[in-house]
């Protein structure tokens, strides 16, 4: 196979000389997809960016060759450069939404990219832009042309994108994080889209992820970056296989799955490092359990092993192996790793639960936002955000609320805590109702139940430091008689997420996403809480990290005997740490049950979609069908203003029949754990009985 | 000597005691200090403020107000001056006594107009005459004149570098000194300092050269009846001051307050809210205050026992005039406000806040306030310099300030029948536009270096 790209030694710089990325190489096969696979901050956008020459202001090129087809398109004039990108190389964004201009319309902006590089005009232009989009998957093509881009889903602008990128006929692909904004069951179209494209036109990929799901879908060659290097490469089934590099064997174990559920995940300790903070040994060092004093002394060089795979680490340096150090096997090493942190955590611990034991009982909650229209502002009509939720929790279990993004399952923790005012329904709290009570009997109630919220970036305040953030909800609740009593509590709170005590007088901008996390924990745990609500609290973090703070939510609920609402669109982290999940469809619940039942055994057809979009990664390192049939679902979820007629999923559902189409299905009762809304476990139930 | 305090007076001084009692508060806290200690690297931020820190001495010293007693004894009970007069008078007075007949051009040494005299010889001779008291110490006008100017600027020059060189090394001894910087020379290799330093002289050279003129002629002539207009731009400093921070300060409460409520609690609040703003900015602003000050004008002619000089009624009218500016011109901070707040109140620490029943009050002064006070802080400084263009506005118009308090705006709108002449009279009118062109640059400058050094998106650079 011939190189269509081939990257040389490549240094992106701050104009202080921080460098960015530093010192990569890699080439890219015609045909073929290439992952850079990255936590974030480590320079994998900042080198898709010096490919296309479109770096930021600040930042410079400053040494390095770019081969595209033989041709260095880094000594190219911009002029030249602007027919090269679109046309030879073409990117996509992680932010469809933010990619397209919304004043103009899709077949506007596809006819654009036509008339630049491919000369095409008028009725031709149309006709290929028709074309395009039917490449792409879109239906109703010639309605789509004239659609602006408020008018579709996030999905359908992905597309548009990805339309947009192939209007040039690239020889290469950069996209970066395409999927990272999308629900899973959109991630598995579009990702087969990008699949089904490059067979027909044998594009090459560069693909840029934090996501090693989508590596293990679509990657042929995976690259794996940290503090702006590349650490180690190899093909994907090798590197899943063995993957050498200690920071690529952790970056595995710390993946939260259903095997790992008993026991503390292998997290990462500590963050990646800030730019320019990085010293002359292994930038992994200061991270890596089987670092030696050469690691911090010296930056490890480029080794190409035996199985043609190359790392960057001292442990396979050659002229070191023999003599100083043996490196461990990977298997080895793994099983070490394994044990170290097995043992620490056991899952007896649990209380039974039992049905008169419920901490948290909520009865067909609905929360209805009313549309205003018109002068008079009269309601026209409401958004079901929420539509009839019921669910319990005991204490000391976590129940998961698993959903796309848009079913509602944030509102629904909102509207628990009475952020949101629910429409109707009770929710029973330690046996009293909190609806309709008023702000002060609210405020006594207010401490037992505690959110963590999504985004540890704006979830504390940037003016207040970490000792005030935590004392806020002491001070309103009256907990702790005086200041110097309070004080202790912080102490002993910062102690128990794991920060430092002198942590408490920094503000928050001074610590690192999974810090921060931490210190919104203990503001949260601050009041005593017996019941959080975790909204996504790791969606925003690395996958390093992500492992830190689910470990630490474990063993909170494990000393404190705390119970967990865990709302996540992420199957892998629920499957680690809930207790029972509930799967939320467009403001409803269609399934729920323990994780082992609906995580092994999906009833409803879109929990199996959902669970047969996830990409598993197992142990032997490659996709796991999960013993689960593949179910791909076609669109995507309509609108909670005016719900589908019947079941609210029977247009995607494969298994539709006419009786779904009438009536919304009551609940089907298959266990004692178990309910499922869906006809085809009511028909079942009817033969069986 | 009888100190009087007027209103705008003691507004001035609770605003200086206010500001230096933030500046200590900000000292105390380093994530406060850090904006600022970026203004005080930048060259620009540095050198405007110097400059308007001149204006702002030249305006405080113009507040410091007293009556003087007058010689004769009433019964034993001293009587005062029917005149109040200010610390800047006094160091002034030389300019202010000085009056001429009528115009003369800048440095000249006749009047502006022809006039009738009777020579010695008994002749009516029709010519300029000699001013009385610009450049009146000249024998020979035609020999010295040029030299005399050439003279006495350069001997200022240098009185006032000598002036500066010691000024500089007093604060060098008095500041760096203290902090325990051994070193034998002030640093001046970084670039704010060595600006300041430059600035310093270069403005003490300046003023030297000014002062030593201005003691025999008229730097910048004279006016209709006479008055040095150097002394007037000097004096209409204060009013441009006090109408730009008295107007921001009334403007303050309100678009804090309301914009903030009408964000932050929604629903039938923010309804009224919006229709008092979206009401008062329809109407043709000029036109407002135009009717609000005839009202209040009105008043003050109505009641001539309330106030006890004509000082007092004048700044009284001045007082008024900023309440009206500001009670009209809080819509636009408002706004701005209520958008930056309907963004604020769905972040997740306002919510976080919400679910430990923190009340409004508090999330609204403990989480909102803080994170709008950078808007705040910069739209007082931008509004500032509109305000003082403001005044000369409505006093070109008419109802601006007091006929007797001197103000850009009185001073334009006199230049208004000066540019109606022939010869032309220019000086009044560049005088003013000169003056207000430096206050307002260096306040814009210093506005533009203040919001950088606040834009958490340009905070990484250095």
């Amino acid at each position: 196979m011939n190189n269509l790209l081939s990257v040389q030694a490549l240094v992106t710089a701050l104009n202080s000389g921080t460098a960015i990325v530093d010192d990569i190489s890699f080439d890219i096969a015609e045909g073929e997809t290439f992952a850079l696979l990255g936590e974030s901050g480590c320079g994998k956008s900042m080198t898709a960016l010096s490919l296309m020459r479109l770096l930021p202001d600040g930042v410079h090129l400053k040494q390095g060759e770019v081969h595209l087809a033989n041709e260095n398109i880094l000594t190219l004039p911009e002029r030249d450069m602007r027919r090269i990108r679109g046309g030879r190389m073409a990117m996509i964004f992680q932010e469809p939404g933010l990619s397209l201009n919304p004043v103009m319309t899709v077949g506007t902006q596809i006819a654009e990219a036509l008339a630049l590089h491919q000369d095409m005009h008028g009725a031709m232009a149309e006709a290929r832009c028709a074309e395009l989009l039917e490449q792409v998957g879109l239906s109703d093509v010639q309605r789509r042309l004239r659609a602006y881009p408020f008018q579709l889903s996030g999905g359908m602008k992905q597309r548009v994108m990805i339309a947009m990128a192939l209007a040039g006929q690239p020889k290469l692909l950069i996209a970066d994080e395409p999927t990272t904004a999308l629900d899973v069951t959109i991630q598995a179209q579009v990702l087969q889209l990008l699949r089904n494209t490059q067979q027909q036109s044998g594009m090459s990929i560069l693909l840029i992820t934090h996501d090693l799901g989508v590596v293990a879908q679509i990657a042929h060659q995976v690259a794996v970056m940290y503090a702006g290097q590349i650490v180690e490469q190899a093909p994907r089934a090798q590197l899943f296989a063995h993957p050498a590099h200690p920071y690529t064997q952790k970056l595995f174990a710390a993946l939260p799955h259903a095997s790992s559920a008993g026991h503390a995940l292998a997290a990462i300790s500590g963050s990646v490092p800030a730019l320019g903070s990085t010293g002359v040994g292994c930038r992994f060092a200061p991270r890596c359990d089987q670092a030696w004093a050469r690691c911090h002394a010296e930056m490890p060089g480029w080794t190409i092993l035996p199985n043609k795979q190359g790392v960057r680490c001292h442990l396979y340096d050659t002229n070191e192996v023999s003599t100083t150090r043996q490196p461990p096997g990977i298997s080895a090493s793994q099983a070490e790793q394994g044990s170290s942190h097995k043992g620490t955590m056991s899952d007896g611990v649990h209380p039974q639960h039992s049905s008169t034991n419920y901490l948290l009982q909520v009865e067909n909650l609905r929360v209805h936002f009313p549309i205003y229209k018109g002068i008079l502002q009269r309601t026209v009509g409401y958004v079901k955000a929420v539509d009839g939720v019921s669910l319990a929790i005991a204490a000391g279990r976590t129940l998961a609320l698993v959903g796309e993004s848009g079913c509602g399952k944030t509102t629904v923790g909102k509207a628990l805590l009475q952020l949101v005012q629910p429409t109707a329904g009770s929710v029973r709290f330690a046996g009293n109702d909190l609806v309709g009570l008023g702000a002060q009997q609210l405020r006594v109630q207010r401490a037992g139940m505690q959110m963590i919220f999504q985004d540890p970036y704006a979830s504390l305040n940037p003016k207040m430091r970490v000792a005030e953030i935590l004392q806020e909800g002491m001070d309103v609740l009256s907990i702790g008689k005086n200041s110097t009593e309070r004080q202790q509590r912080i102490d002993e709170l910062l102690d128990q997420v794991g920060l430092a005590q002198t942590s408490k007088w920094r503000y928050p901008h001074e610590f690192s996403g999974g810090q921060r996390q931490r210190i919104a924990i203990a503001r949260a745990l601050a009041v005593n809480p017996s019941l959080l609500i975790c909204d996504e609290p790791t969606s925003a973090l690395d996958v390093s990290v992500q492992a830190q703070i689910l470990n630490l939510l474990k063993t909170l609920q494990q000393e404190l005997g705390l119970s967990y609402l865990f709302i996540s669109h992420n199957l892998a982290v629920v499957e680690y740490l809930a207790h029972e999940v509930c799967v939320m469809y467009l403001g409803r619940i269609v399934e729920r049950g323990t994780v082992a039942e609906v995580m092994r055994a999906p009833r409803h057809p879109y929990t199996r979609a959902l669970i047969s979009a996830v990409p598993h990664i197992d142990g032997s390192g490659t996709l796991s069908p999960c013993g689960i049939e593949t179910v791909r679902l076609e669109g995507e979820m309509p609108s909670p203003t005016n719900p589908p007629q019947g079941c609210y999923f029977h247009p995607r559902c494969p298994h539709a029949m006419n009786v779904c189409r009438a009536d919304y299905p009551e609940a089907t009762h298959v266990s004692d754990t178990r309910q499922v809304h869906c006809y085809l476990e009511t028909t079942e139930k009817a033969k069986q009985g | 000597m009888m100190p009087v305090v007027l209103w705008t007076d003691a507004m001035i001084f609770l605003l200086l005691a206010t500001i230096l009692a933030g500046a200590w508060h900000i000292r105390k806290w380093p994530h406060l200090m850090l904006p600022w200690q970026r203004v005080a690297t930048s060259s620009m931020g540095m050198v405007s403020l110097l400059i308007l820190s001149l204006f702002i001495m030249v305006g405080l010293l113009d507040s410091l107000h007293y009556r003087i007693a007058l010689p004769d004894k009433n019964n034993g009970q001293t009587v005062y001056s029917a005149e109040v007069v200010s610390a800047f008078d006094a160091l002034a007075s030389g300019l202010k006594n000085r009056t001429e007949k009528t115009y003369s051009a800048p440095m000249a040494v006749y009047l502006y107009a022809k006039e009738s005299m009777e020579t010695p010889g008994g002749e009516i001779l029709r010519d300029h005459p000699r001013l009385r008291f610009g450049g009146a110490h000249l024998q020979n006008i035609e020999r010295d004149w040029l030299g005399d100017v050439v003279q006495k600027a350069v001997y200022g020059a240098l009185a006032g570098l000598l002036l500066g060189v010691l000024l500089i090394a007093a604060v060098w001894i008095l500041f760096l000194r203290q902090r325990g910087d051994h070193l034998p020379l002030p640093k001046i290799t970084d670039s704010p300092r060595k600006a300041l330093l430059i600035t310093t002289l270069l403005l003490a050279t300046f003023f030297g050269a000014v002062a030593n003129l201005a003691a025999s002629y008229h730097v910048l002539g004279t006016d209709k009846v006479g008055q040095d207009v150097l002394y007037l731009a000097l004096k209409s400093i204060r009013t441009g001051l006090v109408i730009g921070t008295i107007t921001t300060l009334v403007t303050l409460p309100f678009a804090l307050l309301l914009g903030v409520a009408a964000g932050y609690f929604r629903g039938w609040v923010d309804d009224i809210i919006q229709y008092i703003y979206t009401v008062l900015s329809s109407i043709p602003s000029v036109l407002l205050i135009a009717a609000a000050v005839l009202m209040m004008q009105v008043t003050i002619e109505m009641h001539p026992e309330w106030f006890e000089t004509s000082a007092a009624r004048a700044d009284v009218r001045l007082l008024s005039l900023c309440l009206i500016l500001g009670l009209t011109s809080w819509t636009g901070l408002c706004r701005l406000l209520r958008g930056e707040t309907l963004k604020l109140r769905e972040l997740e620490y306002i919510q976080a806040a919400q679910s430990f029943g923190v009340s409004s009050p508090r999330i609204i002064t403990q989480h909102i306030m803080p994170n709008v006070m950078h808007i705040v802080l910069i739209a007082m400084v931008m509004d500032f310099s509109g305000l003082v263009l403001a005044e000369a506005v409505l006093s070109y118009v008419g109802v601006g300030v007091d006929p007797s308090t001197m103000s850009f705006g009185t001073l334009i709108n006199a230049a208004r029948l000066e540019m109606g002449r022939e010869p032309i009279v220019w000086w009044t009118l560049a005088a003013a536009f000169g003056f207000m062109l430096v206050l307002v640059l260096a306040a814009n400058l210093f506005a533009d270096v203040v919001r950088d050094a606040f834009d958490p998106r340009l905070s990484h650079k250095n």
